[in-house]
């Protein structure tokens, strides 16, 4: 599904990506972690390229993204982005929030796509938020519209950076089960995130990042039971006890 | 010799204060004001929409020269766009045009080098968030544009949208050097007939532009608060 071959990028001298090569399969759910600035969200942004790659090969759901030909807006579409900071539309309704892509992309008439958004916000527990405006939810409500908006595209991937990091204690939780209840669905998921808690119980696969270079590839099982390198081991101890 | 103020030439001539010679003639004084300045502000608000919109182009063929005509316009007075109009107008259709299109024409393509500014200070203040949630979602860069970051900036802009406007109509005085019969137009013809007055009458004109000013400056205000308000709930 998402193939990176010998991926690199620079920002000006900074050596962001290094030689990054990764395979992601259909269904498959990849927790990214690695300690801050090691490269993460640059990353996962180079999958709908929000971030253009420099060197390398970068293949999405059969089309390669450094291709000129690739429509990158269609590509988009099918894939889903959560962001750390919600980057909810402050302007609209809930509701709006949800259905304007579909109705601008899909051709879809204004009445299906709220039907569709009202499925959705019943999935993520928001079924009385339709009408409110993303300035009078709560941050785990506001995450939870942004996952409903992502998915009213119907997206085959959905890519989440620390969507829960920007969070209070109390509204991760909210937040993670909606996550673990689409990993369910056998969509495709990379989310980058430091709740080992999810990982351990969610991903198929973690993947350990550090100077924009792929550490370690493991099952969770061996990834916090035995990290091989000595970095992915200092990281699990700041990560599981921060005060040592 | 005269003491004290007469304001008796206000009275009397005040019908041609607010509209000219209407309906015998053209409409002029204050109403031709509003009517140039309106119609200035509605063309400038286009020509700044559309100016700003190529000044935060991606397509540095598109920006640079964009921002070099703005910066040239901001950085000539309006007087001499008023010439410019009033010489290279009828040159470049063929056939003479109307004071009061030159005049328009002038007003437009001076303001909408600030408009511009203004339109593209307000799309750079919304975070790059919104355009890359709105990208992420498959939506077009323009679409993004017209629907998810234009409904936002234009919203903060009002207040110096009105600002813009308020100062369009303090320089509409500027047409009467080409004969336009706008209020202070008026008012130097009134005083040229009746003579002994200019007092009495540039206080009046400067209460006039002062007072209209003053209202709108204050609904911008208004509008200010009623903004932040509804932004903060
Ligand atoms: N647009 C940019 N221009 C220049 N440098 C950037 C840009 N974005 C990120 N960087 C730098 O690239 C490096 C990697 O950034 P990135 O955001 O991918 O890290 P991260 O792993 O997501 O970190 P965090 O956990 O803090 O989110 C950092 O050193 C950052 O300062
Ligand atoms: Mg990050």
């Amino acid at each position: 599904m998402i193939r990176f071959e010998g991926v690199h990028k620079w920002f000006k001298k900074l050596h962001v990506l290094n030689d990054v090569n990764l395979h992601v399969k259909q269904g498959e759910v990849v927790v990214l972690c690695g300690p801050s600035g090691s490269g993460k969200s640059t990353l996962i942004r180079t999958v709908n390229r929000l971030e253009p790659i420099d060197r390398g090969k970068l293949i999405v759901d059969g089309q390669n993204l450094s291709d000129p030909k690739t429509d990158i807006n269609k590509l988009r579409a099918e894939i889903g982005f959560v962001f750390q900071q919600f980057n909810l539309y402050p302007h609209l309704s809930v509701l709006k929030n949800i259905t304007l892509a579909p109705i601008k992309i899909r051709n879809i008439t204004r009445g299906e796509a709220e039907e569709q958004a009202t499925v959705l916000l019943e999935r993520v527990g928001l079924a009385e938020k339709r009408d409110a405006y993303p300035a009078q939810l709560s941050g785990g409500q506001q995450q939870r519209v942004a996952i409903a908006r992502a998915l009213a595209m119907k997206p085959k991937i959905m890519l989440f950076d620390e969507p829960t990091s920007a969070l209070d204690p109390e509204m991760i939780g909210e937040v993670l089960q909606v996550m673990q209840g689409l990993a369910h669905t056998g969509m495709t998921l990379i989310v980058v995130t430091h709740e080992m808690g999810f990982a351990r119980e969610v991903a198929d696969r973690v993947v350990f990042i550090d100077f924009g270079v792929i550490l370690e590839e493991a099952t969770p099982e061996e990834f916090f039971k035995n990290p091989k390198h000595e970095r992915a081991r200092l990281f699990l101890k700041e990560i599981l006890s921060p005060m040592h | 010799m005269q003491t004290g103020l007469d304001f008796s030439v206000i009275w009397n001539n005040m019908a041609h204060f607010m509209i000219g010679r209407y309906p015998s003639g053209p409409i002029g004084g204050l109403m031709l004001t509003l009517y140039l300045a309106l119609i200035g502000l509605v063309l400038s608000f286009v020509g700044g929409l559309v100016l700003g919109l190529l000044c935060v182009s991606h397509n540095r063929f598109i920006r640079y020269p964009t921002l070099a005509v703005v910066n040239v316009i901001r950085g000539i007075p309006l007087l001499m766009v008023i010439f410019w109009m009033y010489f290279l107008l009828p040159a470049l259709i063929g056939r003479p045009t109307p004071e009061n299109w030159t005049i328009i024409m002038a007003l437009t393509v001076f303001t909408s080098a600030y408009m511009s500014q203004i339109v593209q200070a307000g799309i750079e203040g919304i975070p790059r968030g919104q355009t890359e949630a709105a990208l992420s979602t498959g939506l077009r860069p323009f679409q993004a544009m017209v629907h998810v970051i234009l409904p936002q900036a234009l919203r903060n802009m009002i207040p110096s949208f009105v600002n813009q406007f308020v100062s369009m109509i303090k320089d509409t005085s500027l047409a009467f050097i080409v004969g336009v019969s706008e209020l202070t137009h008026v008012a130097t013809q009134v005083n040229n007939r009746t003579m002994v007055y200019p007092t009495e009458i540039f206080i009046f004109i400067a209460a006039v532009y002062f007072i209209i000013c003053f209202a709108f400056t204050t609904l911008s205000r208004w509008l200010e608060q009623r903004l932040a308000w509804r932004r903060a709930i």
